[in-house]
Order: C-alpha cells, then structure tokens, then sequence
C-alpha cells in the first residue's frame, strides 16, 4: 500500500520537472557536424571530388557501396556510377574515415525514410552536393603526382618542375 | 642441405640460394624490391638488410644484405635486429620522399609491393620537406600504361625487359635523382613481353592499360585458376571479373609451365570475353534465306533438336580451341564415325603426326620449364616468338644456360645477376635457327639457316643422320648447310640437355626431321627432349580424341550423306577456304552453331546457340607437351549462355538418348570421357573433384574484402539474390568461403597475410622458384613409349627447284593478329599488321616493286591485291603471307603461287 502511494508521488513530482520530449517534426533537434547520418558527395571547385580509388567501398562492414570508375581525356578519375544502398548502411562513418579526398561525407541529416525500400538505393546523382562540405579547402589533385586537366606535371604542391632526362648537367 | 640461423632459430633449406631467398622460403617475411626470384639479386636497393654474425660467439655481427648473402651451412642472420630494422625503415624513407600522394588514384594501389613494403617496414609519415622530383610520362602503346613519378628506382623492369626478355627498345636513363626507365621516343614498347612489366614493378610506373578502361581493384575482382587460351603453350592464368565483365588477366604460377611471366597476347587477349561479337542468345532461321532471330533458349534448343531429328545423318565439327569436355560430348552425340576435327586437313594431318610422334619417339616431351633449362638448342620452323611466344621466352633463357655452367665453374652463384653476367659478358649458349625467313628470336641464336621448308626438313634428316648413321641420308646438302650439320651435330652432342623444337609451319617432312634428330640423339645416348609447338589451346587434345579433319566432313555433305551439321566453337572460314566453306553450309540442309562468338559460320547458322567462353566454363585443355588442364569459370554467364558440352548434352537429351542422362556436372563428363579412352584415364584426378571442401568450406572466388555485395545490383533490386551454384567445381562464386591456400590446382589469386601484390607467391611455392606447395597443377597425359622401337622418318623431301613465274608461299604468323580470338580485343587489334605479301629484296627488285606497292597474288585457289612488304631475311622464290588476318586468305600454305605486278601487266619469272 505504502510503496503504491510512493509511487504515485514521484510521478506526481516529475509532473513539476523541465519537459524533455522534444516535439519532432516542428521542433528540430540540434546535430552537431559531426552527426553521421545521410552520406553525400562533395565537390571542390566545383569538380567532383570523388576520385573512385574504392576505399570507402572496401571499408564500409556491410557492403552497401558500389561505383566504377572511370576517366576523362585528361586522365582526371572519377566514379563513372555510384551507388549507395541506404536500406543496408548502418551509418558507421568508415567510409568518411577511409575517404583520401573528403569525398564522401556523413551530414546531419536523418530523415531519410521511405515506405519502398528501393528508393532507399541513391546513385551518384542524389548523392552529389555542390559544396565542399565539412571540409573546405583540400583538393587531392593538388597535391597528388598525376597530370590531370588544368594541372601538369610539377605544377602541384610541394612538386619540383619535371626532370629534363636528355640533360648531362648534374 | 644447409642449416641456416634466423632469430636464433634453426632452419633447413636447400644449398646454392642466398639468404633473402632461403628466408622467404621458410615462411619469414624480409622486405625487398630489386631481387626477383626470375632474375636474382642485384643487391641494389638495401631493402633486405640483416644482421649478420660469423659465428654463434658473435654478438656483434655487421649489417648484410641477405639477397646478397649465401645460405651456406651455419650462416646466422638476425631480421629483428633493431639497427636493421632501422636501416630498412630509413632505406624505405628515402624511397618514399620522392614518391608522389597517388594511392587513390593509382592502379597498383591494393596490389602494391611498395604499400606492403612500407607497411612491413612500418614508415608511415614523411618527415622530408623538400619538395618532389617529377617526371613526363611516356605513351607506350596501347599495352602498357607509365606514370613515372612514381618510380623507386628499384631497376627491375629494365633487368627483365633488357636481361631476361632480351628487348632493345627500354633503357634506364639520367643520373642520380632523375634516373628515367623508358623508350628513347615515346611508342609502342617491342617486345612481346612487354605486359610482364605491370607484374614485374613493384609500385604503379607501369599498370595495365586495357585494366585502366575499366578499372577495378584487387580486392574487387573474382577469379578463378584458369588457362590461357591463345596459343598451344597453356600458360596458367588468373582472370578478374567484376560486374559480369572480365577485367583483366595475371599470370598464375605454373613450375613446369610459365614460371613468372606470360606473353602479352596471352594477358591482353581477354578482351574478346566482353566484345560486341558475344553472342548472348539463341537465334534460329526458320526458313533458308529469312532473317535469323533472336530466339528464347527452349525455341531454339527444340528447333535444333527437330532439325537433327529429321536428318538422316547428322556430322559434328569439333574445335582445338573448345574444351576435351565440349568436344567430346559432340563426339558423343553425332557418334564416333561422325565426329571430324574443324581445323584444315593440313592442320589435322600435323596435329596427328605431331601427336604419333610425341607417343612413338624416345625423347620426352619438353615442358616450358625444360625448355628453359635446356643449354642447346635447335629450332625448327617456326617463328616461336609470334606463334608460342612463351617458348621464345624460355628459349632465350636456355642461352644462357652453359654461360651459367661457366660461371658456376668460376663459384659465382647463379643467383649473383650482376656477377654472372660480369663471368659470361656476352657469351651466348648454343641455339640454331633454321626457319623460312627471319624469326624475332634471330638475335639470341648462335646461327642461322633460310630456307624453304623442305630444305628445313633436310637440314634435319642431316643432322640425324650424323648424329646416327642408321638414319636416313641425305643425297645433296645446300652449300649454306652442309657447314651448319656439324656444327650442330656438335652442340648438341656436347650438351647435357639438349631440346629440339619444332613448328609445323605447315610441313610434315619438317617434324618428321625434327623427330628423327631428337630419336638420333636419345639412341645415341644423349636424352634429348622435343617440343612440338601445337597452334591451338586444345590442338593435342584434339588431336588425341581423333578422328579426321574438315575434308572427309566436307565430303560426307557433298556425297550427299550427310544432311545435318554441328559446328562447335569454330568459324569455317578461318579453317577452310571460303568456296568450299560457302559450297558445303549451302549442301548440308541443317547448321547448328554452338559458338560465343558471332562470325560468318554462325552468320549462316539455321540455330546458333550461345556458348560460354573460357571465362564462364569448366573444361580441360591439353597443351603442346600432352600436359592435361583444368581451367575454372571466373564468372557466371550472361543472358542465355550455357557452355557448349551443356548445349549438346541438351541435345541429346531432346533426342531421347540415355547415355547423357547422367551427365549433371562437368565431372561427369570427364568421367565417361576416361571410362570411353584410356588415355584420358587420369583426367578425373588431374584436380580436386567438386566435392573437395577445406574445412567444410569451397575455395572463395572472390577475396575477403570483395566490396559492394548488397549494392551492386541494387538499382535492379534492393532485394539480395543468393549467389550463383557452381555445381561443377570446388569453387564457389562468394566471398564465403575458404580464404588460405588451397591445392595447388584452385589457387584462385596469390594473395596471403602482408603481401597484397603478386609478391604474395612466395607463400604458395615449396621453395623460392620451386613447385607450388603439392606440387604444380596439370597431368601429362602423353608419355613416350616404353620400348620406343619406332623407325626413324625415312621420307626425305626432296630440294624443290621453283618453275618459272612461281613462288612459294609461306606463312608468316604474327603475336598480335593472327590468333584469331586475341585479335578481337581492341589493343591487340590495333597492334595487328595490315595484311601483306612479303618479298625478299631480290624478288622485289626484279619485279620493279616498292615497299607498299601493290601486288596481285593468286595462291591455293585465292587470289587478290596486298600491299608489298619487303622483308630482307626471305630467301628469293619466297613469299610470306601473313595467317589468320581477314579470315579469308589462302590457308594451305606453304603452297606454289604466282606473283605479278599490276602495273606492268606480265608475270615475273625469277
């Protein structure tokens, strides 16, 4: 009897405590950068940024990335297709963290559902944004050795003009 | 055995190695990048250092490198050794500081034995600030992709390119930091060995060009143990499928087979699997002349069924470059008395003569391997740089085989690169030539012989008969050979292990030659080995189910016998002259074709089936030496592709016969195969059987971290689908499955712990360059006879003096051209020659003809304009056409034909 009127007075309490219940969707939470939720593509300069070097798809644990890649004249790689299947990704962040160009990033962004899992699977077109992302300002071909469209040998960073092999001079 | 000490820890190996070897033969992992076990140390790049003591009281010992050290008895090394441990870390620092931030975007990435390296050695940030020497790229051909920059200087591709496969056109150039591996101009690289390069480099400077157009990593790609395809070696190779295409193909270590290495149109070939000549689905012709349509496999297979069923008899045509399987089941269905080879009555009469041969002579079959040991040598014929391009690689080996003995006598190990080639300089073991023009492979033999054929041969029946009396003689010797006999004669007698090689090159008096002075030298107490070139992949095993060639076929149709025909694997026109082709598919009343690639025979076809290729099958190829394979599908067929021996089992199910009920696996049909000749009997045992499983687990087609299984057909549907049955082989096509080594017959790729590039194959050898572990894959299935009391050859061709106004046609065989299923990939395609007819300087002058002038030809029945190629080596009288280019050429060669030049209107006598 004692423990039953114990109990209704803490319910009685919290009816006087701070509410926490957060009113979704009206209300929207905050999430910080960080928040790993829909993955997207990123751009640099306007350029994908995306290489297709198939780290994130050889990390990610269950399998849900797929792309191919391909090139253009200037030899500049880039993912011909790229597929993410979302009804599998459990949103471990791995693909970010394999990522060497920021490619892929996770956003704060859950609200992802859908009643047909097949729209569920985002190519390459819903995942590309126009921005950086989180992380503005690095550009891997800058610093990467390969001549691409606009970047010849010896213009990236820290990189000495080509060597002139028909030289004798030391 | 020499007892060797590494970390305080005793282990036995093998004497004459050095201690880089002997370490990675026992299982330790010592990085390094100049040695090559194909090639030895160079002790270049002080990547393998060691602590080496001089005894069991030493404690302080001194740094070594243990590729240059030799694994003598007691020799005590220390890899922990924390001073070396640095040394190897600062060695890979230095390599790295230069080396560009290319991963991603690197093809080796994922396979690369620098990223192993570095890993093993444990760098990983790079302190030097200074900024990165670049270099220009070079074009090399449509082959071979070069990104310099990220060279390390470790010299390995020149030593391979230059030392092992004997190329001029790729040098090292430049001094200290800009040291530059390259062409002099950029072009196409020479040799034919060229793709080896992408193996070969440790790091991405060279990378697969036609991988590159589709480029998938390592870690993506299924494969499967397969077998090259392309010419009658049966090299070992290992295929990568992703997304249902074919991507590339990498050697797969055979001991006895292709060691390291395979010829470029064995690796770049592959592209044919993709083509837009893969036929996916059935198509039918219900009425002749109609269009043919696409049909569903059940219409198509019933109305083949029907149109043989009404046939009062039905013939198969096999093929040498189908599986025994395939062929076999068509022998099967039509009947023993109906099954004829698809290859030309010339092709088949030296296919069963190469074939009596290898089973009545004394000398034992030469495999790649002993042809490379070999340290004499006599070639025969053929061109083997263009038609067995890996027997010229291992030719070009046996050269330097007594300069090794040389060296060895001098207590220089063979290992020693650098000191051997200081003992032997130049020095070049015995090897003679004799063939109808210039052969790529001209530059390492000792001499020379030009000829026609049959003074090829004669030049043989000479030998022999010098070597053994009791041989038949030769009346009159040309003056140009009677010098080389004995010269011959002598270098042959001298050496340990001499090899006497032969191509047909369409002459059956040349191997019959050849055969006699391999059975003189074996009488005379000299073990020689043979080796007969095969032209096709499965030309032996062909050959060894019997029966006979095309023409009987052609004439079972005209007499009007015949009245239904399966053609299997085959394109008509390339094994028979057009007229004939065009007069026997109109005759015979049904054509079935069982192809995978579409072509002008399945053009006529009343049913064409879709059949799998090498990729997509299981099935057994016989090589040249007798050496029976088993390959495995690398990926699962698309649309309605089955593989052949399944369509003609269907057949003959839909035909009501019993004898194929049972046939459910590939297994099956090898079974009834040995139980219907005894000279299959092994084949059963050549591989694990299907059921084989490694702790309850098949083989993983594809590796443990195969990427994208629930996206890759997502956009089709989200829903999974299990992967594919392979009820045919221990193989599964997951990545559930066995990870570690299996036997030695279903490697699937060479990967192991720490050693993601093709460096991994240390792990799977009994020892360094040695067998696989149990022993390397593949049963010879052709011994010689035990008594071997065959008679010598006694036929002697005769000197044919030419007639006036006529030449003799040659055929000249071209690596990237004339095989007809490489030719269908686009980089081999675009190295393939145009067609022309070849003409010695002499005739060319006399007939007041230029190099690309135009010139009629009529030879065998076929006659047309080609472009004059002037080729220097040809002896006058002769004329080289190239094979196999348009399909449509003269096919019997060599043959009589004339010559004239359009322009002036007249024949040209000589």
């Amino acid at each position: 009897m004692l423990s039953i009127v114990k109990g209704l007075w803490i319910v009685f309490l919290h009816m006087f405590r701070r509410r926490v219940t957060v009113q979704y969707p009206e209300q929207k939470p905050y999430l910080a950068p960080r928040w790993r939720g829909r993955i997207i593509l990123s751009r640099i300069n306007g350029e994908e940024r995306c290489v297709a070097c198939y780290l994130c798809a050889v990390a990610c644990p269950v399998d849900c990335i797929a792309l191919q890649a391909t090139e253009d004249e200037s030899g500049r790689r880039f993912p011909e297709w790229f597929r993410i299947n979302f009804s599998r990704c459990i949103f471990c962040g791995f693909c970010e963290e394999a990522c060497p160009t920021y490619a892929i990033q996770l956003t704060p962004d859950f609200e992802m559902g859908e009643y047909v899992r097949q729209n569920l699977v985002y190519e390459k077109e819903d995942l590309l944004i126009a921005g950086p992302g989180k992380y503005a300002g690095y550009d891997f071909y800058r610093v990467a050795g390969l001549a691409i469209g606009g970047k010849d040998k010896g213009e990236g960073e820290n990189e000495a003009p080509p060597r002139d092999v028909r030289t004798l001079l030391p | 055995m020499a007892k060797i000490i590494v970390n305080e820890r005793e282990y036995e190996v093998r004497d004459g190695q050095n201690m880089l070897q002997a370490a990675l033969s026992v299982g330790l992992d010592l990085p390094y990048f100049c040695w090559h076990p194909a090639m030895g140390s160079i002790g270049a790049c002080r990547q393998c250092a060691v602590r080496l003591f001089r005894d069991a009281n030493d404690t302080r010992g001194k740094l070594a490198m243990a590729c240059m050290t030799p694994a003598n008895d007691g020799t005590r090394i220390s890899i922990d050794d924390a001073e070396a441990r640095d040394f190897r870390a600062s060695v890979i620092e230095w390599l790295m500081a230069s080396h560009p931030h290319d991963c991603p975007v690197c093809d080796e990435g994922g396979e690369c034995h620098l990223q192993d390296m570095t890993v093993m050695t444990g760098h990983n940030y790079r302190r030097y600030s200074g900024r990165k020497r670049t270099f220009r790229n070079q074009d090399l051909g449509p082959l071979v992709n070069h990104e310099m920059n990220r060279c390390i200087q470790c010299y390995r591709c020149v030593r391979f390119y230059r030392d092992y496969a004997d190329g001029r056109d790729f040098d090292v150039f430049g001094i200290r930091n800009q040291v530059y591996y390259g062409r002099q101009f950029d072009g196409v690289l020479e040799s034919e060995f060229s793709g080896n390069l992408v193996e070969i480099c440790p790091t991405g400077v060279f990378t697969d060009k036609t991988l590159k157009g589709h480029y998938t990593r390592k870690w993506d790609l299924q494969t499967a143990p397969s077998v090259c395809v392309h010419c009658g070696v049966g090299c070992n190779t290992i295929p990568g499928e992703r997304y249902g295409a074919l991507r590339r193909i990498y050697n797969r270590y055979n001991g006895e087979v292709n060691g390291y290495f395979i010829c470029d149109r064995g690796r770049f070939g592959y592209e044919f699997v993709n083509g837009a000549r893969r036929l996916h689905h059935a198509r039918v012709r219900t009425e002749r002349g109609a269009e043919a349509a696409p049909a569903d496999s059940d219409e198509a297979l019933r109305l083949a069924a029907t149109l043989l069923g009404k046939a009062k008899r039905v013939i198969g045509i096999g093929s040498p470059r189908a599986s025994l399987e395939a062929n076999f089941a068509l022998r099967t269905l039509v009947g023993e008395g109906n099954f004829y080879a698809g290859v030309s009555e010339k092709e088949w009469r030296l296919a069963r003569l190469a074939l009596d041969i290898m089973q009545g002579s004394p000398a034992k079959a030469a495999s790649l391997a002993d042809v490379a040991r070999a340290d004499a040598a006599l070639v025969r014929g053929e061109d083997v740089t263009q038609t067995a391009p890996m027997l010229a690689l291992a030719l070009r080996q046996s050269v330097r085989q007594a300069p090794l003995r040389k060296a060895a006598k001098l207590r220089i190990p063979d290992w020693d690169a650098a000191g051997v080639r200081n003992a032997v300089q130049e020095e070049k073991g015995p090897l003679y030539i004799a063939s109808t023009f210039g052969t790529r492979l001209d530059d390492a033999a000792k001499r020379t012989y030009r000829a026609p054929p049959d003074d090829i041969a004669r030049l043989g029946f000479a030998v022999a008969h010098a070597l053994d009396a009791s041989s038949p003689p030769v009346p009159v010797l040309p003056a140009n050979a009677r010098p080389l006999v004995g010269e011959i004669v002598d270098a042959l007698t001298g050496a340990e292990e001499p090899v006497v090689l032969s191509g047909g090159c369409g002459s059956e008096a040349v191997l019959r030659a050849a055969a006699n002075v391999a059975m003189a030298l074996c009488r005379k107490g000299h073990p020689a080995r043979l080796c007969l070139t095969a032209p096709e992949c499965n030309s032996t095993g062909l050959a060894l189910l019997g029966g006979e060639g095309l023409e009987p076929a052609f004439g079972a149709v005209t007499s009007g016998e015949a009245d239904a025909v399966i053609i299997l694997e085959n394109d008509l026109y390339r094994r028979a002259g057009a007229a004939a082709v065009d007069a026997f598919l109109e005759e015979v009343g049904s054509v079935v074709v069982i192809d995978h690639t579409d072509g002008e025979t399945a053009a006529r076809a009343g049913v064409v089936l879709p059949a799998a290729t090498f990729a997509e099958s299981d099935g057994v190829f016989v090589n040249n030496e007798g050496r029976a394979q088993r390959f495995y599908s690398v990926m699962t067929p698309r649309g309605d592709v089955r593989e052949s021996w399944r369509w003609l089992r269907d057949l003959a199910l839909a035909a009501g016969r019993a004898d194929v009920e049972a046939w459910a696996t590939v297994e099956d049909v090898d079974r009834a195969l040995a139980a219907a000749m005894p000279i299959f009997a092994p084949l059963p045992e050549i591989a694990p059987p299907a059921g084989f499983r490694i702790a309850g687990q098949r083989i993983a087609r594809q590796p443990g971290r195969y990427s994208g299984r629930t996206a890759i057909t997502a956009n089709v549907s989200v829903h999974e689908t299990p992967p594919p049955e392979d009820t045919d082989s221990p193989l599964v096509f997951s990545m559930e499955g066995y990870q570690g080594q299996p036997p030695s017959a279903l490697i699937p790729r060479f990967w192991a712990p720490g050693w993601n590039s093709v460096q991994a194959l240390n792990k799977f050898q009994e020892e360094i360059g040695g067998p696989l572990r149990g022993g390397d894959p593949g049963r010879r299935l052709v011994e010689p006879a035990e008594d071997a009391a065959a008679d010598y050859f006694a036929d002697v061709p005769r000197h044919g003096e030419p007639s006036a106004g006529n030449y003799l046609f040659v055929p000249a065989h071209h690596i990237f051209g004339s095989e007809e299923l490489s030719a269908l990939a686009p980089g081999i395609a675009r190295l393939a020659p145009r067609p022309y007819a070849g003409l010695s300087p002499d005739d060319a002058r006399g007939a007041s003809l230029a190099e690309a002038n135009e010139v009629e030809v009529s030879v065998g029945g076929w006659s047309g304009r080609l472009p004059v190629r002037i080729i220097d080596t040809l002896p006058p009288g002769m004329v080289a056409l190239p094979v196999g280019f348009a399909g449509r050429g003269p096919l019997e060669l060599p043959a009589w034909g004339e010559l004239r030049n359009p322009r002036d209107g007249r024949g040209q006598a000589q």
